[in-house]
């Protein structure tokens, strides 16, 4: 019965199409959620010990529960919106905010052979749409008509406007080395080894179109130093200063959600995503156990638990980094990326187009 | 060919529009409402608010946007180059094609940073 039902589903192309964007898109939503609320404490327990503090440690074991408090909190809060704001838009700004934060993710894969959309245009999609990140800012900075929302949307603008061309071409040294847009295929390529020993991950290959990836990721993730759009200590909070209650959380979701896609995008992109040496063995070593769809299931755990934890070590370093470093000032940052990024990825696309015509 | 997976990414996108709907009606069933005009005013650090923020503003980077027209629209023709670049066949052509695009994109760049429009001015 519910193997004749799976079989249906299976066949009929539009069918697939909706079950799979209701299973597995649920579960992207999931991830992303408890990753969020995980992240919250992981940064704020990070912060106290770069600062030499405890950090939270009350609700629960070392604080783990903190994240479901301040949910709980947040959810209690009375919603207001002040007389002058755009009600319409202001209320949609965060709805946006969270929807074009997670779309990116259908087009990602979370393991070998599960993803939402297996698109032939994947990078091209996810470029796309994480780009549209900045209109749900911009909308709510607007609709506050708050001078200091305003100026925080304004600045979210010009940092869209560096960023956006030196992380496109970084990527398209990816796309060179191993010709296709795709993102399985991309992982598929890093799964192999140089000289039988050293996996082939792409930051090996392309170290200059790494580092201006991720300095411009820093950036497309609003995080410190690049974090305009907010920079508290000069705009209160930036284009999100008249939000409050679930609109508040949501675009807080938004921007944690942001750094989730931008490391797990550099996992698969330039660490081998679900790729660990000495995993193959494990996994065939497995597969003498289990049956087929069992064997499916443990395999997708344990490839998407490699690449979160990956993941994790990337958002490890930008936490340090967000620690270590001051916000830059924002008349530097369109020159720093206009004048020395972007050229810095014009030579590596060069260099990677005579390197990928001469050695193959 | 791929219309099942647009489908997919379609019936995700609603639902990750309707996930933040549902969080928002969930909290009106838990929050209080107690209106106060002084609750509704734009936040001013505690000042009373004066003017209003739509003013005529002095984009300062407003080269810098015209410029990203330009180079977005060269760096999404470079994408095609890209992808077909290994399983072409001739590749010298492609690789010298590639190359003058990839110059003259860098001489445009020369060009607007000696008329320094790469000044935040």
């Amino acid at each position: 019965m519910v193997a004749e039902l799976v079989d249906y589903i299976m066949s009929n192309k539009i069918l697939l199409g909706i079950s799979k964007g209701v299973v597995v898109g649920l579960f992207i939503i999931l991830y992303a959620s408890l990753m969020v609320l995980f992240l919250t404490w992981v940064e704020r327990k990070v912060a106290a010990r770069i600062h030499v503090r405890y950090g939270p440690n009350r609700t629960g074991p070392y604080g783990l529960l903190q994240p479901l408090a301040d949910g709980a909190k947040l959810i209690q809060k009375e919603d207001i919106i002040p007389y002058a704001a755009d009600r319409l838009i202001f209320t949609l700004a965060p709805v946006f905010a969270f929807a074009f934060a997670v779309l990116p993710f259908a087009a990602m894969p979370l393991a070998d052979g599960l993803i939402l959309a297996d698109l032939n245009v994947a990078l091209l999609y996810i470029i796309a749409l994480a780009s549209l990140s900045i209109i749900p800012v911009i909308m709510a900075g607007w609709a506050s008509n708050n001078k200091y929302s305003l100026l925080g949307a304004m600045r979210a603008a010009a940092l869209n406007l560096s960023y956006e061309i030196p992380l496109v071409l970084s990527i398209m040294g990816v796309v060179l080395v191993v010709g296709s847009l795709n993102v399985f295929d991309i992982v598929k390529y890093q799964t192999e080894y140089i000289f039988g020993i050293i996996p082939k991950w792409i930051i090996i290959l392309q170290p200059l179109g790494f580092f201006v990836f991720f300095v411009a990721s820093i950036a497309e993730m609003s995080r410190i130093p690049f974090d305009m759009p907010e920079s508290e200590s000069e705009l209160i909070a930036g284009f999100h200063t008249e939000y409050s209650g679930m609109k508040f959380a949501m675009l807080l979701f938004a921007e944690y959600i942001h750094m989730v896609f931008g490391s797990m995008l550099a996992v698969l992109l330039f660490f081998g995503g679900w790729h660990l040496p000495g995993l193959g063995y494990v996994l065939s070593f497995l597969e003498n156990f289990l049956s087929g769809f069992a064997y499916t299931v443990v395999k997708w755990a344990i490839q998407f638990g490699v690449i979160v934890a990956k993941a994790l070590a990337i958002m490890f370093v930008l936490m340090w980094i967000r620690m270590t470093l001051p916000r830059a000032r924002l008349h530097s940052i369109p020159t720093f990326y206009w004048k020395y990024l972007l050229p810095l990825a014009l030579i590596n696309l060069g260099i990677t187009a005579v390197a990928v015509a001469v050695v193959g | 060919m791929l219309t099942g997976e647009y489908i997919a990414i379609g019936v995700f996108a609603l639902i990750a529009m309707v996930f933040p709907v549902i969080t928002f009606l969930l909290s009106r069933l838990l929050r209080p409402t107690k209106p106060e005009p002084d609750k509704y005013l734009t936040y001013e650090c505690g000042l009373i608010p004066f003017g209003d923020a739509r003013k005529p503003y002095d984009v300062q980077y407003y080269l810098f946007a015209l410029l990203f027209v330009v180079f977005d629209v060269e760096a999404v023709v470079l994408f095609p180059w890209a992808e077909i670049f290994k399983s072409f066949g001739n590749i010298t052509l492609l690789l010298i094609e590639g190359i003058i695009f990839i110059v003259v994109l860098a001489l445009g760049l020369i060009y607007a940073w000696r008329e320094k429009a790469l000044e935040w001015r």
